[in-house]
């Protein structure tokens, strides 16, 4: 089953049994295919006694914690395939995972996420205010997260302003000008969630005191990254939605959730708040006792899924971050699919022994 | 940097006071083993083993019954021998590890029986045993008065400038920790006739003869001891063992009988955390691409364990904690030879008889400091880590 038939179905529209035979069966043959051609996935699946034939939906699939792509070179295509290396933002002194992408997955990460996000967006291209510094996509060779976000958004944006400068300063006058300009239109914002909040939306309200406004009411907002920051200064989910609705009247918000270890399916925050899995991905809570499946309502770990990546083994992945399904098939947004909440990171275990964990601190 | 009230006051004292600190410098070592601190340990024992707080906490009641006077004088049997005259070196300054909760006491009763001075910086975590030990100290002073500059905890965190100051002043400094703790520490200087202890990062092993595990009687007893050396320290302290080497006839009965009721154990006990889980099956994935590993048992996440086909040193880059074994077969003691061939290696937990162990030993490896029974790798003693606590922490006068 190649990607091409499964990226010609609509991506809400599959029920469970349906989603799950095909997910089945793409994925184990992903499975097959990286066994054959990344030689350490292969020795992995070989140390825990992997046989496909005791495989019967793709929740008995192997998957691969996300910190392998941050200690080895994970790669199922000869190097010269290699169109773009993508690796994950992570702070100062930490590892970062390099993902390996050929043509075809690459062009299938852009194709999947247009699929995903034109069903909040519509279809057409908008003009776009992507609230960030072009710094930021300025190294093209190494794409970090940040950078790749914007770029796949950027397809969305008929044309495109960014909202800061360098210094992290919000550009007013080329902001007023954009938003005069296509006065009337529907306007795309993109962002993440924790430089909106800070840079964007702070400014904005000192702004508001000397008098100057902006109106919004015309767009939609797209943001991801998370919510560890924000939840340090006590910004809820529905304060940052009151909060900047009441600042610029922008009432389409919506969170996303992905990662650069499967560009392309994101998992989109629906009108009712809630992230959806698309036909192209899903999500698998594991308890932390015995990596058995946690039903809806109980948190655990997050699995994702992904039918795109074919030039490295990242098709199974185990995140540190933890979640909770919520319902599957039956959110009243109609949208059909597991949909969940995320909680975060998992939190840190107190380890105890002889040598000081410096590192953490 | 001399011990100057700015910086005291940056100082938390569970037992002292600046006061007692800044004449540290006057106090002299006085006889190990002397009968003032031999009693004084014993109230502290009596103290810590009537308090209703201290039941709770087997480590505070295991510590209590090492300072009675009949295990104390067991020690003065053991280490005072040779008729020559020692005193303590004076003041010894500790360093204890921040995620053991009463290593810190151990270290203090160390330097005190050996006739110090000492100040203990103990751990910046809150452990309610800590409190308990150094309540009780506090309390039996005052009954002590000339011991009071004998015995000062003190809490503070990571400040160079009162390890500097400390470092000044002492004659020995005992770093516990770890590498990164020593390194930390070494950026102190230390007066020129002043020394210096350091526990560094360790690594350890167990051995188990397989004939003798599956006549041995009690084996929950067993487990129990394995446990205690391992999980009840996140397997993660320099004793617990990271590998166990199967040897003898009946190997594979024994890991059956071994695991399973290790593992019945653990599901009762062990408190895991999620994070622990994706650590571990990220350890083991990578231990599987680098090492030469057989079968990875991982039917669930709070016992793992990693076969391998062969003991290089490799193996050692690939341990991890909270219960990740790696596992081997053996026929010839002399094939642990690469992984104790390395400074790091400390203690052998073993079943069976220890002297297997001696054509090891003669070989002349780099490693191995301790070889004890399972259940013993964690029991503190003055010998520890390959230094010979009184003998270290002690001058020799030469009388002819």
């Amino acid at each position: 089953m190649d990607f091409e038939k499964i990226s010609s179905i609509p991506p809400f529209s599959l029920g469970k049994e349906e989603k799950e035979k095909m997910l089945t069966k793409r994925l184990s043959e992903l499975t097959e295919f990286h066994r054959k051609n990344c030689p350490e996935y292969g020795r992995m699946l070989k140390s825990i006694g992997y046989d496909e034939k005791e495989v019967r939906s793709y929740k008995d699939l192997p998957f691969l914690p996300v910190r392998l792509f941050k200690e080895l070179d994970l790669k199922s295509v000869p190097e010269e395939e290699v169109v773009k290396t993508m690796t994950s933002s992570g702070t100062s002194g930490q590892a970062v995972s390099r993902i390996f992408l050929d043509k075809d997955t690459s062009a299938n990460q852009q194709k999947t996420m247009v699929k995903i996000v034109s069903e909040f967006t519509g279809s057409s291209r908008m003009p776009m205010i992507i609230i960030d510094c072009p710094g930021v996509i300025k190294n093209r060779a190494m794409f970090s997260a940040r950078g790749a976000g914007i770029l796949g958004f950027s397809i969305f944006g008929s044309k495109r302003i960014y909202a800061l400068d360098d210094d992290m300063k919000l550009d007013v006058g080329g902001l007023r000008e954009f938003l005069e300009k296509y006065k009337g239109q529907k306007i795309l914002l993109f962002g993440f969630t924790f430089m909106i909040w800070q840079f964007f939306y702070k400014e904005l309200l000192r702004l508001k005191e000397e008098g100057i406004t902006f109106d919004l009411s015309d767009g939609i907002l797209i943001h991801g990254g998370g919510w560890k920051k924000l939840i340090s200064e006590a910004v809820s989910h529905d304060r940052f939605h009151a909060d900047l609705k009441d600042i610029c009247g922008i009432e389409h918000i919506h969170d996303y959730y992905g990662m650069v270890e499967q560009t392309g399916c994101i998992y989109m925050e629906c009108e009712c708040g809630h992230l959806h899995s698309s036909i192209y991905s899903d999500i698998i809570i594991r308890r932390g006792s015995d990596f058995s499946e946690a039903p809806a309502g109980e948190p655990g770990i997050i699995q994702v899924v992904s039918t795109i990546p074919e030039s490295y083994p990242g098709h199974s992945l185990l995140t540190e971050d933890e979640g909770v399904v919520l319902g599957e098939d039956d959110c009243p947004c109609g949208r059909k699919g597991k949909y969940v909440k995320i909680l975060g990171r998992l939190k840190e275990a107190e380890i105890r022994g002889c040598s000081d964990t410096y590192a953490a601190k | 940097m001399p011990l100057s009230d700015d910086i005291l006051k940056r100082v938390t004292f569970l037992v002292g006071s600046s006061d007692t600190v800044s004449r540290i410098g006057d106090v002299t070592g006085i006889e190990p083993f002397g009968e003032e601190v031999t009693e004084f340990l014993n109230d502290v024992s009596r103290e810590l083993l009537k308090s209703p707080a201290a039941k709770g906490y087997p480590d505070v009641v295991t510590f209590g019954f090492w300072l009675r006077k009949a295990s104390v004088n067991k020690l003065k049997e053991r280490f005072v021998t040779d008729g020559r005259i020692r005193l303590g070196k004076g003041v010894v300054f500790h360093i204890a590890p921040s995620n053991v909760p009463v290593n810190f006491a151990y270290s203090l009763a160390a330097g005190l029986m050996t006739g110090n001075a000492n100040v203990v910086r103990v751990p910046s975590k809150d452990f309610p045993q800590v409190r308990i030990i150094t309540d009780a100290l506090s309390s039996v002073l005052e009954r002590y008065e000339e011991l009071k500059p004998y015995v000062i905890c003190v809490r503070y965190g990571r400040d160079s400038e009162i390890n500097d100051a400390f470092s000044s002043v002492c004659d020995m400094r005992v770093v516990w920790g770890g590498d990164n703790t020593i390194a930390e520490l070494r950026k102190s200087p230390l007066p020129p006739r002043s020394g210096e202890i350091t526990f560094a990062d360790r690594y350890s092993l167990a051995v188990i003869d397989s004939d003798s595990y599956m006549s041995a009687e009690d084996k929950d007893r067993i487990a129990q001891d394995f446990y205690n050396d391992t999980y009840l320290t996140d397997q993660n302290a320099c004793t617990s063992p990271m590998i166990v080497v199967w040897t003898g006839s009946r190997i594979s009965d024994s890991q059956e009988i071994f695991w399973g009721r290790l593992h019945t154990l653990v599901k009762e006990k062990y408190e895991f955390k999620p994070i622990q889980a994706v650590n571990k099956l990220t350890k083991s994935y990578l231990a599987s691409c680098a090492l030469d590993t057989g079968k990875i048992s991982h039917e669930d996440n709070l016992l793992v364990r990693v076969e391998v086909n062969e003991l290089t040193e490799k193996v050692i880059g690939y341990r991890d904690n909270s219960g990740f074994f790696f596992e081997y077969a053996c026929s010839d003691i002399r094939e642990l030879i690469p992984i104790c061939n390395d400074k790091r290696c400390q203690t052998i937990g073993y079943i069976g008889d220890s002297s297997v162990f001696m054509p090891l030993i003669a070989s002349k490896v780099k490693g191995i400091d301790r070889i004890v029974p399972v259940g013993r790798t964690m029991d503190f003693d003055l010998i520890w880590d390959g230094y010979d606590l009184p003998s270290v922490l002690t001058r020799t006068i030469a009388v002819e």
